[in-house]
């Protein structure tokens, strides 16, 4: 999977977990990783940046509130769009995945 | 959406460092909770984020445009580098503006004059008809633009049918006003369907009609101009008070034409138009018309041109001025033809098509001069640039990022040229068009900004820059960045190879720069002949004034009395010498020829007695004419040299005859000769000396009720002009006067003359100065190059003068070839020169030695510096800097 790809992925993956309700950073990662039985590792370099990009696109919103334990952190918050946009991905991920299956285990076998 | 963040990016780029210390500290806490040590805990949370300032980069790169802020980037490091060496940017800045500014002024100023098209609808339908070759001057020819007859345009106007409109119209002055306060104004004379075939609307009330040409001579409408209206008539709506007296006639003004519309000459404004009349004789040998029309549909020029050749022979044979007995065959013989039109009709066209191009050829060459120069100065910085490009790279530029960064270099000292250039280039286009105007003519033109011009001079700077500035750096990146910081510090003498481009763009500015030098110093020096040289007769203090006495209503018989009188009157003004009246005012291009004798022919004046005298001209034989010399006394006449020679066959002159053959109103005479004077120039101070016969004013066959007067004065002109007028206007108000310094009209016959010595002589210097520049630069470049050799030989014992004969040398060589070249080239492109010198060849060894000797002072300078320097260094110094 090139660059693009795995770029488009990881904004998926954030999409999802915030469609469970408002989370910053550090909790998004963490739940990726635990929600994928430690499986995928979130490069926390490539969380914040995607973040941003997601912002700029208006599918997140973001605002500053207080963690679990009592920290100032950046929280973020799935918009309509962002919804839309979730709705859109999960949809085309689920048919790619579909087709690669197809591919490597075909019906004759 | 990007361009909020984009100005907010600063903001951002804070709040995303807060949010990456709170992850920092989460995952800490968290580090810790599973039972690291705080210190392990921090480091392991740093490892798995990364590096946050990284992090931030990135998101601060995708808020920013990041083109654009490279750019700026570029631009600012551009502008402290050019103002790190500011002698550079200067130069290169200065040479460019020249080099482009020249180019767009004398393009704009050659469009103008030759190339545009006028300002009316369809221009490109406009056709001229003119006789095939010119009328080879018969008859008389008033004007610039008069190519046919009355009788001839009628006959045309009659007969052709290559034309859906066809119109007549010639140009000439008018004076406006009352004869007290009179002022000239340009003025054309039109038929009838001048304006509607031109298809111009009226701006104000109405233009001519066809109906406006039937009336009697004088006619007594006119339309005035836009800006004639705007200035003398405060653009007050018109009605029927709206008069002026034009040429003492009362005149109502019936319309206004629009903004923009200048008539057919360009450069000669019109400002008052009025119908053509009907003269009480219609004569048939003033070629003042000039006949245009748009062709039918689906007629071409060639079609049109065949149709009125067929129509020529009835046209000539019903139009024929039978009084011309010799040239009547030839005139039966003229053929007429269609030619375009669309760009109208202009004597500037003739007088400065050679110069203009001329000089065009100039500003290109000094272009390529300010491009060669600018190439040479950008090649030796990006040389001694080497150093800090390799650094650059070895600290992690991308290859790409200095490139571009190179041609915002290239494009800081091209915009900045440009920029200047285009001031230059409008400052010189009026500095033009005022050099073009003289006192008695004034030259109007619409110089427009030509942006294809501008921009292929612009273009050709950047290119120049891009290719030998940004490309050898460029170049340079490839290079091993270990092996060009080596080659820069550690050098010992760099190959002579490695110059020799920049050595062949030093002999090229030389060779060029000798071409407008030797052009410059060819351009003033004939000036200066011009200027000085000898008319054979007083040119200083001399005014010439003329006087129209129509209103003062003297009978004909009297009319040479009445200016016996008014001679005296101007005599008595104090501070003239002297006054007579001519029938020909000499020097400014009035021609009066007669036959003589079976073949000869002579110039023939009538001037009265006392003319020599005050002209300056001795009698070396006989007398001059006097008061006995009436209208009844047997005709007399006085010559010069060149007549005795040529008419007279070189005999002792004095009690020679000899007689004139007949023209109209000018029956064959016979004139015994009674004095004789030495040669002078006739009617132009460039042309020769031809032979010339004057005899009395008295026995003028045409006396008219007007005197032309030159008057030799001691008193400044303006007191005499005052002093004069205020006399006349005492004894005769009604008197029509006009005063003009023979002197200042003779200058302004030099205009051209002028404006080439001027253009060419700035131009000839500023190359001379670039090649100056270009040498010095390269020279001193080279002996930096050199130091750690030239070094090495101060330090084993090389005097001074050795050291600078050595960099001199280098100069010296450059220079020769240069010279070589340029000299060879001059001889192969200077003839076009030769038809605008005055008694000058175009291969005059001394102007070729001066311009060679001038650039070999200013090479010699130019390398002395560099050469002084190199032979100061000290050894030690030298040798332990590397």
């Amino acid at each position: 999977l090139d660059g693009e790809m795995l770029q488009g992925t990881l904004d998926l993956l954030i999409l999802q977990t915030l469609a469970l309700g408002p989370a910053h950073g550090h909790t998004i990662a963490s739940v990726i990783e635990r929600r994928s039985e430690e499986v995928l590792q979130v490069e926390h370099g490539s969380l914040y940046p995607a973040l941003h990009r997601l912002e700029d696109r208006g599918w997140v919103s973001s605002f500053w509130g207080t963690s679990e334990n009592n920290r100032k952190a950046r929280f973020y918050r799935l918009t309509p769009p962002g919804r839309r946009q979730l709705a859109t991905r999960a949809s085309r991920w689920d048919e790619i995945v579909r087709a690669i299956n197809r591919v490597l285990r075909p019906a004759g076998e | 959406m990007a361009w909020t963040r984009f100005f907010r990016r600063r903001f951002w780029d804070e709040e995303r460092a807060r949010e990456l210390q709170t992850h920092l500290d989460i995952e800490t806490a968290e580090n810790m909770a599973r039972g690291m040590a705080p210190e392990e805990a921090r480091h392991a949370a740093h490892r798995k984020l990364g590096n946050p300032t990284l992090i931030r980069e990135e998101i601060y790169r995708i808020n920013s445009l990041v083109w654009l802020e490279t750019l700026a980037q570029d631009l600012r490091h551009g502008v402290r580098l050019l103002g790190l060496s500011p002698g550079f940017a200067l130069v290169a800045i200065t040479s460019l503006a020249l080099g482009i500014g020249a180019n767009a002024a004398i393009f704009q100023l050659l469009d103008a004059v030759r190339l545009r098209n006028l300002p009316i609808p369809n221009p490109q339908e406009l056709v001229e008809v003119k006789i095939v070759g010119g009328n080879r001057r018969m008859g008389v020819n008033p004007g610039p633009y008069g190519q046919l007859t009355r009788p001839i345009w009628r006959e045309i106007r009659e007969h052709q049918e290559a034309f859906s409109s066809l119109f007549a119209w010639a140009w000439g002055n008018v004076r406006v006003g009352q004869p007290t306060e009179l002022r000239r104004a340009s003025a054309i004379q039109v038929s009838g369907d001048f304006f509607r075939a031109l298809g111009v609307p009226p701006w104000r009330g109405r233009l001519f009609l066809p109906e406006d040409e039937v009336g009697a001579c004088p006619a007594s409408k006119a339309v005035v101009s836009y800006s004639y209206w705007q200035y003398y008539m405060s653009g007050r709506d018109l009605d029927g008070d709206s008069k002026l007296i034009v040429n003492g006639a009362p005149t109502e003004v019936i319309g206004v034409t629009p903004p923009g519309f200048f008539g057919l000459a360009v450069g000669d404004n019109f400002e008052i138009a009025q119908p053509f009349c009907q003269p009480k004789e219609l004569r048939h040998d003033v070629f003042d018309v000039s006949v245009m029309g748009r062709l039918r549909p689906g007629w071409t020029i060639p079609r049109a041109s065949a149709e009125l050749e067929a129509i020529s022979p009835g046209i000539f044979a019903a139009t024929a001025i039978t009084e011309f007995a010799d040239a009547l065959e030839m005139y039966k013989r003229f053929r007429l033809g269609a030619y375009p039109a669309s760009s109208g009709v202009s004597w500037l066209r003739t007088a400065y098509d050679t110069p203009l191009w001329l000089l065009l050829a100039i500003s290109g060459l000094v272009l390529l001069l300010a491009c060669v120069n600018l190439a040479n100065l950008m090649m030796a910085r990006a040389s001694a640039r080497e150093r800090e490009m390799a650094v650059r790279l070895a600290l992690g530029a991308s290859r790409l990022r200095l490139f571009r960064q190179l041609l915002a270099e290239c494009g800081l000292l091209t915009a900045i040229g440009a920029a200047l250039g285009i001031a230059v280039a409008q400052l010189l286009s009026r500095v033009l068009v005022w050099a073009l105007s003289t006192e008695s003519m004034s030259v109007k033109l619409r110089v427009e900004t030509n942006w294809r011009v501008l921009l292929f001079a612009v273009g050709v700077a950047a290119l120049t820059c891009v290719l030998f500035g940004a490309a050898p750096a460029f170049r340079a990146t490839r290079t091993e960045p270990i092996t060009a910081m080596n080659v820069a510090g550690r050098g010992l003498t760099t190959g002579r190879g490695r110059f020799s481009l920049q050595r062949m763009l030093i002999v090229v500015q030389v060779a060029v720069s000798l071409v407008l030098l030797v052009g410059a110093l060819l351009f003033v020096r004939s000036f200066r002949n011009l200027m000085t040289v000898d008319s054979g007769m007083r040119q200083a203090g001399i005014g010439i004034a003329v006087m129209g006495f129509e209103q003062s209503h003297v009978s004909r018989d009297r009319f040479e009395e009445f200016q016996r009188q008014l001679l005296d009157e101007v005599r008595s003004v104090p501070g003239v010498l002297g006054a007579a009246t001519t029938t020909n005012v000499p020097l400014l291009g009035g021609l009066w020829n007669m036959g003589v004798g079976a073949h000869g022919s002579s110039m023939f004046t009538w001037v009265s007695p006392g003319y020599f005298d005050t002209m300056g001209i001795p009698l070396l034989m006989g007398r001059d004419f006097n008061a006995n010399d009436t209208r009844t006394s047997p005709p007399v006449a006085i010559v010069n040299q060149a007549f005795v020679r040529d008419v007279l066959g070189g005999a002792d002159p004095i009690g020679k005859t000899a007689r004139t053959r007949a023209e109209p109103n000018y029956p064959s005479t016979l004139y015994e000769i009674v004095g004789v004077i030495p040669d002078t120039k006739y009617n132009d101070l460039r042309g020769e000396r031809p032979a010339m016969a004057f005899v009395p004013a008295s026995q003028f066959p045409e006396l008219g009720p007007w005197a032309v007067m030159m008057i030799h004065s001691k008193a400044e002109p303006a007191s005499t002009m005052t002093g004069i007028r205020r006399t006349i206007a005492k004894s005769h108000p009604e008197i029509l006067f006009e005063y003009q310094v023979f002197q200042k009209l003779l200058r302004d016959g030099m205009v051209r003359e002028r404006l080439m010595a001027m253009l060419s002589g700035f131009f000839g210097l500023l190359a001379a100065l670039l090649a100056g520049v270009g040498l010095y630069g390269v020279i001193s470049y080279i002996v930096a190059r050199r130091r750690n050799e030239i070094g090495i030989r101060v330090a084993l014992g090389a005097q001074q003068g050795q050291v600078v004969g050595m960099v001199m040398r280098e100069a010296a060589w450059l220079l020769v070839i240069g010279l070589v070249i340029g000299t060879v080239s001059w001889l192969m492109v200077g003839r076009t020169a030769g038809s605008l010198l005055f008694e000058l060849n175009v291969h005059d060894p001394l102007s070729l030695a001066g311009a060679a000797a001038l650039l070999a002072v200013i090479a010699a300078l130019a390398s002395l510096l560099p050469a002084r320097r190199a032979s100061n260094l000290d050894p030690m110094v030298a040798l332990r800097l590397d």
